[in-house]
């Protein structure tokens, strides 16, 4: 009797096994053919952002895209900056730019701030080492986030060359000075940052950061539209991609 | 067969009553961690993965060693490792088990983990390290489990179990070079992101491993009946020797590349480990005792007067074991993070909870492998009195 027991025990353990390996694997087997989660739209759009440094330092020590977005956003305001959430902020140019030598340049001119926020690369690491899909490319280039699916495994933190992700070191409820509740909160545990406000976006608005700068340094729009206003920026003006070398294809532009 | 772990003598169950206590303490500092969130350890946003990710991959070395012993017996019908191969296997267990906690109380949202399996998602190579460790597991768990009962019952192994314990050679072989691709396949982190990092662990694993079965060998040698006998821990001390020599070898040569080609992005990251970077010198002692000890390591093993005399042996092992821990276990993730891909370079030190999980998990680690080798002894009546 007890070596029947045993042996049962054992086969529904062996059963079990294989019935989460088999779900898995119709899963697996099923990933190409399931329905993009994005909004396919023809004529196919890549959207990208062209920031004009020169424009944006005019109004000095001017914060109104970073305030527009936290709040459109619920960003958590931390005070320890080692738990800092930041999707778009301000950043040496030199530390933006890690690869740029400029050494005899007036050094004023790199040590100023400059917009940093998520490239949405083409070609995106942190889509590539997300073991959940947690995050990846819609088809319209922008890099997205699902904040329910995330494992808080940071893997696309160590991949990211930008440090454009952050992590929600603790409950960032709290910490949302004026919550707005047409956007979700997130909860401890997952990975955020900029979304290119795709909420928006697919309701046919700008990114709440574009519209909020009165400089017009921030620029949005279509790459694969000749006549688009990035298109015309970067056919007449020379622009810097962050870290172009590693091969992200970042489609954040900075003009010169 | 799990009954026999439960009959012991008083020493057996003082030592298992130590372990009880901190893996207590290490559950309750988890659970302060549920609570709060990953913010209750020294991580920040720069430096994402510290502490716990770090001794995951030092103890994947630890698993994959087993092959050290199961190598040589299966393929080349080495029967001196006989009696070693189930102390590697059991080892090989323990130690994954160990690197999965890890892994968990690494996650920010640790209730979802199982999304890794229900969403499968074959261009992350954390979907491939948790199909080899896991699959790892189970070979390890079959294979122990099967040839330890036929041993019971004093008859042969059945047939079937060889090729399954052929096919858990290069299995252990995959779960470090897949941990190894974790890392080097990353643009952003030019500190992993060479071609010699998985040979680099295998070398490494392959020496702290057999290392670590050594010292076991010398300990249950002291408290049991069991005796490995002298010349098989001659012959996995010669693994440990050439496996070292091999390890320091890749060292020094990721050491020329990045010194000489003097490429700031790949200097930087030795500066930090071993003269500290922008006034930031946490790891440099520790660094510079790992390099004392395995060169140390390496005096008493390559000496064959040292290394026969088990005395000496012992103090090379244990050399070995902590310099590769802080290579591995410390220096190698951390580093990594040391300067960001923007040049900042932020403090980690990691929190007293942080400490007590780690703790916790390691003794978990070890009542798991004091309850197996229990058993494997019990099983063949090597037990103490």
């Amino acid at each position: 009797m007890g070596q029947d027991r045993r042996g049962f025990l054992k086969l529904a353990g062996l059963a079990a096994v294989c019935a989460t390996a088999r779900e898995s694997l119709t899963r697996l087997a099923g990933a190409a053919e399931t329905e993009p989660r994005s909004s396919a739209k023809a004529p196919k759009v890549r959207w990208a952002m062209v920031v004009d440094p020169r424009r944006c330092l005019e109004q000095e020590s001017c914060t109104a895209c970073i305030d527009a977005c936290d709040h459109a956003h619920n960003i958590p305001a931390f005070t320890n900056p080692r738990h800092e959430v930041k999707w778009i902020w301000k950043t040496r140019f030199d530390e933006a730019f890690p690869d740029q030598d400029s050494r005899y340049i007036d050094p004023a001119l790199t040590s100023e701030p400059v917009l940093a926020l998520c490239n949405h690369c083409d070609n995106p690491p942190c889509v590539r080492v997300c073991p959940t899909q947690a995050t990846w490319k819609r088809d319209d280039g922008i890099v997205a986030m699902d904040w329910h699916r995330c494992i808080g495994c940071r893997y696309c933190m160590a991949a990211c060359p930008y440090g454009s992700r952050s992590f929600n070191w603790e409950d960032p409820r709290p910490h949302i000075a004026h919550e707005d509740p047409d956007f979700p909160t997130r909860t401890k545990g997952v990975v955020e940052k900029c979304t290119f406000c795709d909420e928006r976006i697919d309701r046919g608005e700008l990114p709440a950061c574009v519209v909020a700068c009165k400089a017009k340094a921030l620029v949005f729009g279509d790459l694969n539209d000749p006549d688009s206003e990035v298109r015309r920026l970067l056919r007449t003006r020379f622009a810097l991609r962050r870290r172009a070398g590693l091969g992200t294809q970042p489609e954040v532009f900075y003009l010169v | 067969m799990l009954e026999k772990a439960l009959v012991g003598g008083r020493g057996y169950w003082r030592w298992i009553l130590a372990l009880g206590v901190v893996i207590a303490l290490g559950l309750v500092s988890y659970l302060r961690q549920f609570a709060f969130g990953l913010g209750i350890t020294g991580l920040s946003r720069d430096v994402t993965w510290g502490l716990y990710i770090a001794q995951f991959t030092f103890l994947v070395g630890v698993a994959a060693s087993a092959v050290m012993v199961v190598l040589p017996y299966y393929l080349h019908n080495f029967k001196m490792f006989g009696k070693l191969t189930i102390l590697g296997e059991f080892l090989a267990i323990s130690a994954v088990t160990m690197c999965m906690l890890f892994i968990f109380v690494d996650m920010g949202q640790p209730t979802r983990v199982l999304n890794v399996m229900l969403y499968p998602t074959p261009h992350s190579l954390m979907f491939w390290d948790m199909v080899s460790l896991s699959g790892y597991l189970v070979l390890n768990v079959v294979i122990s489990h099967v040839t330890l009962a036929a041993e019971r019952n004093s008859v042969p192994p059945p047939s079937w179990i060889r090729p399954v314990i052929i096919l858990s050679i290069p299995w252990a072989v995959s779960i470090h070079t897949v941990t190894a691709f974790l890392y080097s396949g990353l643009a952003a982190r030019p500190f992993w992101m060479t071609a010699i990092l998985a040979p680099r662990f295998l070398a490494s694993a392959f020496s702290a491993g057999p290392a670590l079965l050594i010292l076991f060998c010398l300990v249950l040698r002291r408290v049991t009946r069991f005796d490995a006998g002298r010349e098989p821990i001659q012959r996995l001390a010669i693994i440990v020797t050439y496996a070292m020599l091999i390890n320091v070898f890749f060292v020094l040569m990721e050491l020329f590349t990045a010194l000489y080609s003097n490429i700031p992005e790949d200097v930087e990251h030795f500066k930090f480990l071993f003269v500290g970077l922008e006034g930031n010198t946490t790891l440099v002692p520790w660094m510079w005792a790992s390099a004392v000890l395995s060169v140390a390591a390496l005096v008493l093993l390559v000496n064959p007067k040292t290394r026969h005399d088990e005395r000496t042996l012992a103090a090379a092992c244990v050399a070995v074991f902590l310099g590769l821990w802080i290579e591995k276990g410390l220096g190698l993730i951390i580093a990594g993070f040391e300067p960001s891909p923007l040049g900042a370079v932020t403090a980690y030190t990691p929190t007293v909870p942080e400490i007590s999980i780690t703790l916790g998990i390691y003794a978990f680690g070890l009542l798991l492998i004091t309850l197996l080798y229990k058993i494997a002894l019990s099983v063949r009546g090597e037990t103490a009195a």
